[in-house]
Parts: C-alpha cells; structure tokens; sequence
C-alpha cells in the first residue's frame, strides 16, 4: 500500500500492444491492499494479460461482489466501466450484464466469502448457465476486511492465526466448477505469474464460463505457519500439471517439444491451447477424470494447479438464449415494439 | 318461495375441485355471455396447490358493466362435496342451486329458501362417455349447456367460442359442442326452462378487451422495450412472465434469422433475479423482473443498491396476502410500505398504482421510461386480484409516434466534445445526472459503480458532506419524479360533497361502483385515486378540500394512509381509515357499508363550517 501517487507521463518508448495501448494503459487506482497481498499480484497478471490479449480497455466490463478481493477492479483497467455490487451477488449482476451487451469482455473477481460462502449459490448457476466470462477467485482462506475469521475454502485442521484449528470441512471451488458444468477451470497460485497470466489469456478467449481459482495468500491473517494458504504452504505443496502457452489465432507451432509432453487444444474461435504437460498422465480435456485427480491430491494436501479442465467445443448463455448477434442494449423502440397495427390484432383476439 | 328475477345483473358461482378441468368451462361460460354484449366480471378463488382441493369461480354478470366482486351468489353451481355446506349457506335468499343429484342427498343438506336444481350430471357423463378422463372433462361442458338453457343463452355464442377455439381440431370440436347439447337438451326437456336468472343480448360491452393484469403487463413490457426478463417463479406472478415469453415469442423473433430479441433467465432465487435485472440496465438494456411480497423481501439489499448507485430497474409486485407465506392465492395491496421504502438505510422509491389490465399495460410500459429517466428501480404495484383474473377493460393503445425516453445518456461524441462528465455531477438541477454505458468511450466515461458513498465523480468517499450532497441530491431526484408520474385521477361528485375519498389499484371497481350506491342513497362523495408515488400536490389540495377524506385499502395497517401521513405530511385526524383485508377483493357494498357508518356518525357538521 502507498500513498504516492502514480506518475500520469509515461516513457514515449514503452512498448505498445496491436491496438495501441501500452501496458500501463491497464492499470488503475493505486491498490489501498496490504502490502504483500497476493491480490495485488493477481491484479498486476490480469493487466499483463489484458494488454498481452490486446483488448481494449474500455471494451471490458469489471464486476465483483464485497471483500477485499472485490476491492481489486478498481487497481486495474482504470477505462473500464466497473462494478463493485452486493456480497455474494457479482454472478447475477455479471449475467445481467452480459446479456444486454455480448460484444464486452466480463471479468468478475471475486473472494472466497464472497462466491464460497454468502454467493455460492450464485457462483453455481453462474457457472451452470455458462456466462461467457472470466470468473477469478482470490482465494485466501479468510475474512481479510472483518480481520481474520475463516472462509469455507479453509482446510479442516488449518489453524488461525490465533491458533484455533478450524473443524469445517473446505469447499473446493474448482471441484465445484467441475461439477457444475463450467468449460474452462483452472487454479493457480498468486506467487506464480507465469502460469497465471497465459491462464488468463486463455480464460479470456475462452467462450463460456471460464473460472480461476487463484491461491492468494493474506499475509494480514493467514500467512503463518497452520494456515495451508500461505506462501510456503503452497511453494511446498504446489503440484502443477501442466504449463500453458497461449496462442491467439492459428498460429503455427513451431518449437519442438519432446513427443507425449505437449498437449494442444483447439478452442472454438481457433485459438490454441498449448500444454507442457508437467504430469504425463494428466488429461486436461476429461472431466470425470480432473475431478478424480484433484480429489486425490488435495487428499494428499497437495495444491494441484494449472488449467485442470477445458471444453473446446464450449457454448455460452446468449448461444444457449439463441439472442441475436446485436447486443440487446442497441436495441431500439424501431426494433422492439410491435407497432399500434400489432396491438389493434392483439385487442381484436380478446374480444 | 321467493325466487330472484334479473336480467343481466346477478352473480353465479362455480364450486369445483381443482385440477378438474373446470376452469377453461367456467371461462367459456364467462365468454360466451360478453359475446351477447353483456359485462361479466369474473373471479378465480383457487388454493396454493395442483389438484383436488377446492376451487371456485364467481361470474358477475353486470348489465352496467362494475368489475368490482359484488358479494352474495345467486346461483352456485356446487360441484364439489368438500365445500358443499359453505357453497349452500352462501346462497342469497330465493336463489339457486344447481347440482349433481346423481347420488341423492339427503333433506338436511338443503335449504328451504332457495330454489333447488338437480341434475344428475355424472349418469349422463357415464351413459355417454367410456373413458374416465372424457367423463370427468366433459361434466363441466355439460354443465356449461345446461346453465344456458336455464338462463335463456344464445347457444350459437358458446358454439361459436368452440370453433375459434378448436380450429382445425374437428374432432375436439365436435365431441365439445356434441356435450354442450347433451346438456342443454336435458336442462330444457326436464328442468322446466329457463329460472328467474337471465342473459339478454345487450350492446354493453362495446370495444372492450378481455383480459388478466399478468398478460397486460407483460405485454406492455414488450411494448416498452425490455428485452432482458430474470424472474423466479412465485404466486401470482408466474405467469407474467410466462406470458412475456409468449408474447416475446411472437413479436421479437428476428424473422431474417429466427433469433430472439430478448433473453429471459429462470433465475435460482429472487435475489438473482434482480441482480440480472440491475446488471443489464446498468450495461443499457431495458430489464424487469416480475414477483410478489415474499420475493421484493429477498430483493430489498439489491434494490438499495440500485437506488443509491442509480441504476434503472422495472419490479412488477403482484401483491398477494402476507406476511410470509401467508394467503399467497388471495389478494391485498400489503406490500405498499415494504416497496416504498425497500432497503436499509435511508430510501424511496417510485411507486406505480394500475387500476386494471389497461393501466397494467400503459404502466409497466411507461415503468421503462421512468426507471431510464429517474435511474432508480420503478415498482408496478399491482396485485391478485388484477393479475390473475380475467377483466373487461378498456383496450390498449399505443402512439408509433413515441420514442422511448432513455434518460440522460451521455455518448462517446458528447465526451469527445469536453463535456464534463460526473457520474453524479447535477448538471440540470433536476437531480438526476448523467450515465455511460459500459464500452462507450477508449478514454473517457468510464466510471466505477459502487454501493458506498462517492463523490459526484464516482470516486470512492467516506466524507460526511459528500454522503450529504449525495443523498439530498436523490431527494430532488425523488421531486422530480412527481412530475413525471401518472397524477391523481379525480372523480367529482354530482353534488357538493363533504366526504372525500382516496383509494387506489384494484380497489378502483368497487369503488366507482360504491360511489353510485353512496349518491343513490344521497350520500355524495369525490373520489381521488392515487396512481403514484411520490404524491403529487394535488393530493394534499383534494385532502384540504375536505373535512373527512376516506382512504380505502386492501390491507390491515392502513399503508398507503401512513405513507400520506409520513410523506404528504397530511393531517392524520383528518383521514378515516376503511379497510378489508381478509384476502377476498373488496366490494363495493363494504365499501358502501363502511362509509354510510362514518358518514352518519359525523353529521354533525364540522366546526370550520359553523365559524364560516
């Protein structure tokens, strides 16, 4: 956290994206987090990936729900229109959204209060609709703003940090999202930009609900020894699949890769999915067989991250609504209202 | 014994169990009799559940056409054993009762003071029909062919109904009109002719449209442009929705490609679907959802946040009995307070008061414009009664000539000029301020939206003068909007009248028709019906104007009296209080009741009067 403020002159020579905009156009606010917070990584990843993905900013749309996680949008893409709504509700206003308007990128951030407690019930149907959007959970363990009492993503037997042992049994979010029909899961790890960012790129050119499940420690109130969210937790106990490179457009691929170690994976608008596969046996487009790999892995207290699940042949909500091409929301009176002539007929039926 | 004559003015109640087939019969009936010109007014009373529990439905017949329940039945059509000693003592003195006498009853289930007609109903069923289902549907058609030979209808009308009804499904035509004559055949050859009870062909119902308040509003949210629709299925709103579908459906699928002009969610609960509502007015379509009591509770957090971050939403409240569960198939108008002040915090919100399906219509499409205009969540407060009952009302209308007035937008070229934007910067005096839509502009415009205090520019705040400025901002906001909602309706007496009355919503029928009664019977009374919220000056005028005013309500708390007293900062001493709340629709003779008692305690006139 910092109270300076961020100089507006730029470098002329900093490097520009396809659309024109250098990577500093994707900031926002200066972060009002603690310092260290793994959020603040997470933030600095999306803007790496936006500007990598050369959307432009004002084409995205930003939600989130209540906590320090939805603090977050507003210390990134400060162009875009963002949203910070009620707790636990950011996937209903997030559907809202994006019904009237298909043509922007939603990226919802979230905590794990916030979608695995008070919102879980939205998280669910969000994920079972197939809302075409990037849905990120900053996933710490705790209550950050309320100072420290536990989520329901805390493991059973993790400890506070006043050393109370929690007997609640963790809500996995990735298992959930596996079940509940989402196209393109995902965890990673705030400590680890590098498999985080191509996971969001990925995410981003994704058609359909696209979940993260991103371990961010709160170094505040769970970043000691007991808690299974700290750095060192997860460092130790991190069991990458795969790594991911992200190829927009069909791009060749040319680098050589011993044979059985890279994976691709051809998405429904052409884009590539690379995977190095890190765990030969490890099938990132079996569902059934993701959720029986993570399941028994966390069993071992193992973090499995990297992408976990993708459906090439995804299908998002509008697809599902069978919407026209037109966003809704440039609908005018011209076309949607019947007209007078209309109406007489529908007097004359009810009569 | 005495044996009730009238043409074209009497009640006629259908007792059934539900799930019987009985309720398309009863409508049937109910159409064919606006098909001889003459105004029918009728009432589903159903219970929370699928099939075999009691059902009614009341048909007024009313010659001068009141849409008002009338109260009494001069005719029950009792079909159900559960019900049948309540159906019986219902019965006005001198009326009838037809029923299935197939099995004999004994004498003591009878009155002697009404005329008796039996009929056995099921013998004929089962002599004409083998399958149980074809017994079971075709009673209510049998029935409904007896009644018109007893009440002397025109039979062509019902046949002509049947054929609009079944075209090009000849053989459900036939086996429906071959019914119809078994039992008028029977009524006429061995239950005497016709009864003292009557239909005579009028021309009383003119241009009007039959139709439910559930169909009108969804129909007028076509009209006024909503495309997106999250709803959560609940009594007695579904089928608005249901309704929107349909009509959507219809009218919104892009001929050029068969794609849909609008994207309805079932959403998991209501809470989600305001959410979707408030999500996609906020990126610029025009959302609603359409729920009652129990769901605008669930909503009330996120109808905060779109009052206090200004976002349009349309909520279309059925209003049923509560609290809780409470009569969820019964009417009341008890969601008045929870509605006007939805959230925590300190909160209002526009209210709209349709009397019927027409306003149902003219206001949930003009709902579109206010929430755009005014960015705050705009109610329809309609309830059970107009919902889901079918009425005579005047036809809808519509000007091609009107634009949809999408409030104070400013756009990319409004940006690029150098207008200065502030997301609640008051420009225009008027409190309202200008919006972006998400992805207007690459640089500018782009603001965060946010549930706690901001600066005119969106920017995050805790300052107590920022909060202020905020907040009294939304006041004049809430002025401004008195003058853009429907105003207050007078209806003036014939005669110098020192009783005023306010009412509003469904209670509007039996009031008109009470009105008449009173001046009949020379009591005179000028009505004002209240159509909105905030109220307009007009209201405090007509209350000033009279010693006593009524405010006739559908609910037990007297809330739109409260709201009168707490906002039109009105006199309390000076309001009297006539309400019903029992779950039935008001009527005009409680309504005529109610005031006769307080008009003939207070004819002591008033010491203004004296002095002057």
């Amino acid at each position: 956290m910092t109270y300076l403020a961020k100089p507006k002159l730029h470098h002329p020579d900093l490097p520009k994206n396809s659309v024109g905009h250098t990577r500093r156009d994707y900031e926002g606010r200066i972060s009002t987090l603690c310092a260290g917070c793994g959020h603040d990584s997470i933030s600095a990843a999306i803007i790496q990936a936006c500007w990598e993905t050369n959307i432009e900013p004002h084409k995205v749309a930003k939600l989130s729900g209540i906590g320090c996680s939805s603090k977050t949008p507003d210390y990134f893409l400060g162009n875009s229109h963002g949203f910070n709504s009620v707790h636990g509700r950011m996937p209903s206003v997030a559907t809202g959204a994006n019904l009237a308007n298909r043509d922007l990128l939603y990226l919802g951030v979230s905590g794990d209060g916030d979608s695995a407690s008070i919102g879980i019930g939205q998280f669910a149907h969000c994920m079972r609709r197939g809302v075409n959007m990037v849905y990120i959970v900053e996933n710490n363990g705790v209550y950050g703003l309320t100072k420290g009492q536990f989520s329901a993503t805390a493991d059973k037997g993790s400890k506070s940090k006043r050393g109370i042992a929690n007997s609640d049994e963790p809500i996995d979010m990735v298992g959930l999202a596996l079940q509940l029909g989402a196209s393109f899961v995902a965890r990673s790890f705030s400590g680890d930009k590098q498999q985080l960012v191509p996971l969001i790129k990925a995410a981003i050119e994704h058609k359909g609900a696209a979940f993260i499940d991103v371990v961010s420690p709160c170094v505040a109130f769970n970043n000691h020894s007991g808690s299974t969210k700290s750095y060192d937790y997860v460092r130790e106990h991190n069991e990458a699949v795969n790594r991911l490179d992200f190829i927009s457009g069909r791009d060749e691929i040319t680098t050589d890769y011993a044979p059985g170690t890279v994976t691709t994976v051809t998405q429904h608008d052409g884009s590539v999915l690379r995977l190095r596969k890190l765990d030969p046996e490890y099938d990132a487009t079996d569902r059934l067989k993701a959720m029986d790999y993570i399941q028994q892995h966390h069993a071992r207290g193992e973090v499995v991250t990297g992408l976990l699940y993708v459906d090439p042949e995804s299908s998002d909500l509008h697809e599902h609504l069978n919407t026209v091409d037109a966003p809704l929301n440039r609908l005018t009176e011209r076309e949607l209202c019947p007209g007078a002539v209309a109406l007489e007929k529908i007097n004359a039926s009810l009569r | 014994m005495k044996q009730i004559t009238s043409t074209n003015d009497f009640v006629i109640k259908f007792a059934n169990v539900n799930g019987s087939g009985s309720a398309s019969a009863n409508e049937l009936f109910a159409r064919s009799i606006l098909r001889m010109g003459v105004p029918v007014a009728p009432r589903n009373i159903f219970p929370s559940n699928i099939q075999g529990l009691p059902t009614w439905y009341e048909v007024r017949v009313t010659e001068n056409g009141y849409q008002g329940r009338r109260g009494g039945v001069d005719l029950m059509v009792a079909m159900n054993p559960q019900t049948w000693d309540a159906d019986i003592k219902e019965i006005e003195e001198g009326g009838y009762l037809f029923y299935d006498n197939t099995k004999p009853l004994p004498q003591s289930k009878f009155r002697a003071d009404i005329n008796v007609i039996g009929m056995p109903l099921t013998e004929i069923c089962n002599a004409t029909y083998t399958d149980p289902r074809q017994r079971q549907l075709f009673k209510n058609i049998v029935y409904v062919g007896a009644l018109s030979a007893l009440l002397d209808m025109d039979p062509n009308e019902i046949e002509r109904l049947f054929s609009e009804q079944y075209k090009g499904k000849e053989a459900l035509l036939q086996s429906n009109v071959k019914a119809l004559r078994l039992g008028r055949d029977y009524a006429q050859q061995h239950l005497g002719g016709p009864i003292g009870l009557k239909i005579k062909r009028a021309d009383n119902v003119g241009n009007k449209i039959f139709i439910d308040g559930n169909s009108a509003a969804a129909l007028g949210a076509v009209y006024g442009g909503a495309t997106v629709c999250a709803w959560y299925p609940i009594t007695p709103s579904s089928s608005l929705a249901e309704a929107f579908i349909r009509y959507c459906q219809k009218h919104r699928v892009d001929p050029a490609n068969s794609k849909n002009k609008f994207a309805i969610v079932q959403a998991e609960d209501e809470l989600a679907s305001i959410g979707m509502v408030i999500g996609a007015s906020w990126n610029g379509a025009r959302a609603f959802t359409a729920t009652s009591g129990p769901g605008i509770s669930l909503m009330t957090e996120f109808i905060g946040l779109a009052y206090f971050a200004e976002i349009p939403a349309v909520i279309v409240d059925v209003q049923r009995g509560g609290p809780s569960t409470g009569m969820p198939t019964r009417t009341q108008q008890s969601d008045v307070i929870a509605c006007a002040y939805a959230s925590h915090g300190d909160t209002k919100h526009v209210l709209l008061f349709p009397e019927d399906p027409t306003e149902c219509f003219e206001f949930t499409a003009k709902a579109f414009d206010l929430a755009e205009r005014l960015q705050t969540p705009i109610f329809l407060m309609t309830d059970l009664d107009i919902g889901m009952n079918t009425r005579l009302c005047a036809p809808f209308q519509w000007d091609d000539k009107q634009a949809y007035d999408r409030g104070k937008i400013m756009t990319s070229a409004m940006l690029d000029s150098g207008r200065d934007f502030g997301r609640y910067l008051d420009v225009d005096g008027d409190g309202i301020t200008y919006r972006t839509y998400p992805g207007t502009h690459a640089t500018r415009g782009g603001y965060f939206t946010r549930g706690t205090t901001k600066n005119r520019y969106a920017g995050y705040s805790e300052t107590g003068p920022d909060y202020i400025d905020n907040v009294q901002r939304l006041l004049r906001k809430f002025d401004t909007a008195k003058k853009l909602v429907p105003a207050p309706l007078l209806y003036p007496a014939e005669r110098p009248a020192r009783f005023g009355a306010i009412f509003y919503g469904s209670t509007s029928p039996a009031m008109q028709e009470a009105l008449d009664v009173l001046a009949s019977r020379g009591v005179h009374v000028n009505a004002l019906r209240v159509r909105a919220f905030p109220f307009q000056d007009e209201i405090n005028d007509f209350v000033a104007s009279h010693p006593w005013v009524f405010v006739i309500e559908q609910n037990r708390d007297a809330q739109l009296k409260t709201l009168l007293v707490n906002e039109a900062k009105i006199n309390p001493s000076r309001l009297l209080s006539v309400l019903h709340y029992d779950g039935t629709p008001i009527t005009a003779r409680f309504i005529v009741d109610q005031i006769s008692q307080h008009a003939a305690a207070r004819t002591v006139v008033p010491l203004k009067k004296v002095v002057s």
